[in-house]
């Protein structure tokens, strides 16, 4: 049998909208992948955590409310911590181009803005994932 | 790769997250070699107590599950869940959308989800459903709940799985013949009627018991008492609803005990705001703790281990064939079928026989 992509879709943070990450998880669902959907409002203790017990290749971060400076981050460190840096990590959501080469620095392996298409994303992760 | 195996079975006995969700993946994606930890896990099971949880999409058997993990938790319990949804026949992608009810668990380290996809499966699990639980029996979880796809009539392979099967029926999805049709109306244990403060869910509470009453009346061939706790409140309702009862004024002698522990509890339940569900729960433990003293659990157990022997075997069996040149004879024999030279039923004879006497190498 062959090995499955799984991937952790996920929306830290407060804001209580979540129509871009469902239309990803949709996209990753079409190109074969299984796509655990974490619901709104994590804490990043909460995704990690969930990341761990699905043993994701993958975590897609979420976020519209600008909290994506300490919030991704701190995923990124958490995985870490538990040893499991191997996880792919990356964001979309509404994030400032000038943010992007700080959370990159941080560890987050790309960030998506509105209009990407969703082959790009699909793409990135087949070229991307640390666990072949 | 072996000392990589025997690794994780270590750190799963020991109860690390990474190694027991590491181990749940290689069992789902087929990896024949990771069967061997079973050599090392097999002394450590069988202790937890299988809970599966099976019923209609929508139904809130997922919202359920959130609940009990806490009543569990309260009671100083370690809880593994195995919450699977379907997978595309299309893409064999899916999303898996349980555990966003379950959410609230995710930081507790005396809990572990994990979700799994169907996989093409269709009895309401997937193929690993049943080695995922032995890794969570293993890990050392106390109880371990098995959420099923959202089910419809057929779906019964978590029979072959659980100790315990709560069936979780809604108001308003069908009239009284819906539940005395085959399937699996057949296999619950404790019947929740979830949502019970819609309307209509006193009409299927009622239902589900005259479906057992009338079942157990067949098996014993009289009219089965009530058990003694809802005696009063089912007679108010048959009489109520006009319909006929053999009123169970008997001495305690004439009444046939046994028979009324064979009917399984039906129980209201508020998901949403967890009415109901600690006395579901209890349920749940007591019926576990009854069947294990009465032997009726071992019973189980060795029914349910002989089914998922049978499954293993057979799925082996296809795999064996497809990946042995029995694809190519597959194609043959169905061209031939189209062109009318052979009936289908003796192309799958001659299949059988080209295939396992010889014929196909």
């Amino acid at each position: 049998m062959e090995r499955k992509i799984r991937v952790l879709v996920a929306k830290p943070g407060l804001d209580g909208h979540d129509r871009g990450a469902k239309v990803i998880a949709r996209a990753l669902r079409d190109a074969g992948m299984e796509v655990i959907y974490t619901g709104l409002r994590q804490t990043p203790e909460q995704i990690v955590q969930a990341a761990l017990q699905e043993d994701v290749d993958v975590v897609a971060l979420s976020i519209l409310s600008g909290a994506h400076n300490h919030l991704f981050p701190r995923v990124v460190e958490l995985l870490k911590e538990n040893k499991a840096e191997d996880i792919l990590v990356f964001g979309g959501g509404v994030i400032p181009e000038d943010d992007i080469p700080f959370l990159k620095s941080k560890g987050i392996a790309e960030v998506f803005g509105p209009g990407t298409p969703t082959s790009v994303t699909v793409d990135f992760i087949k070229a991307n994932i640390k666990r072949k | 790769m072996q000392t990589n195996h025997e690794d994780l079975a270590q750190r799963c006995l020991s109860g690390d997250i990474r190694a027991i969700a590491r181990l749940i993946s290689l069992l789902e994606d087929g990896d024949r070699q990771a069967y061997q930890i079973f050599g090392t896990l097999k002394n450590s099971l069988g202790r937890a107590q299988v809970i599966g949880i099976t019923g209609p999409p929508g139904s809130g058997k997922s919202t359920l599950t959130d609940k009990m993990i806490t009543g569990l938790r309260k009671r100083g319990k370690r809880v593994g869940v195995i919450a699977v949804d379907p997978s595309s026949p299309f893409s064999g992608g899916a999303i898996l959308g349980d555990r966003l009810r379950m959410q609230g668990h995710a930081t507790d380290p005396g809990v572990f989800i994990r979700s799994l996809a169907s996989r093409g499966t269709l009895g309401g699990l997937s193929k690993a459903t049943a080695s995922a639980v032995h890794i969570l029996d293993a890990a050392g979880y106390d109880c371990i709940i098995i959420e099923t796809v959202g089910v419809g009539q057929s779906e019964v392979d978590i029979v072959k799985v659980a100790d315990t099967v709560i069936l979780v029926s809604v108001p308003g999805l069908g009239d009284d013949i819906q539940v005395i049709k085959a399937g699996i109306m057949e296999i619950g244990d404790i019947f929740a009627v979830n949502k019970a403060d819609r309307d209509g869910a006193d009409r299927v509470v009622r239902e589900i018991r005259a479906m057992l009453e009338t079942q157990a009346m067949l098996k014993f061939g009289k009219a089965v008492p009530a058990g003694p706790d809802t005696l009063a409140a089912r007679n108010a309702e048959a009489v109520h609803h006009g319909r006929l009862m053999e009123t169970p004024q008997k001495t305690e002698t004439e009444q046939d005990p046994h028979a009324a522990l064979e009917l399984p509890p039906v129980l209201k339940t508020v998901a949403e705001t967890g009415e109901g569900v600690d006395v579901l729960l209890e349920t749940a433990l007591k019926q576990f703790e009854t069947a294990r003293l009465s032997g009726e659990l071992e019973k189980r157990r060795m029914r349910a281990i002989r089914a998922q022997l049978q499954d293993l075997v057979s799925w082996q069996v296809m795999e064996y064939f497809l990946s042995h040149e029995g694809v190519r004879h597959l194609d043959r024999l169905s061209k031939a079928v189209f062109s009318h030279s052979i009936d289908i039923y003796s192309a799958a004879e001659t299949l059988f026989e080209e295939f396992f006497h010889g014929g196909i190498k």
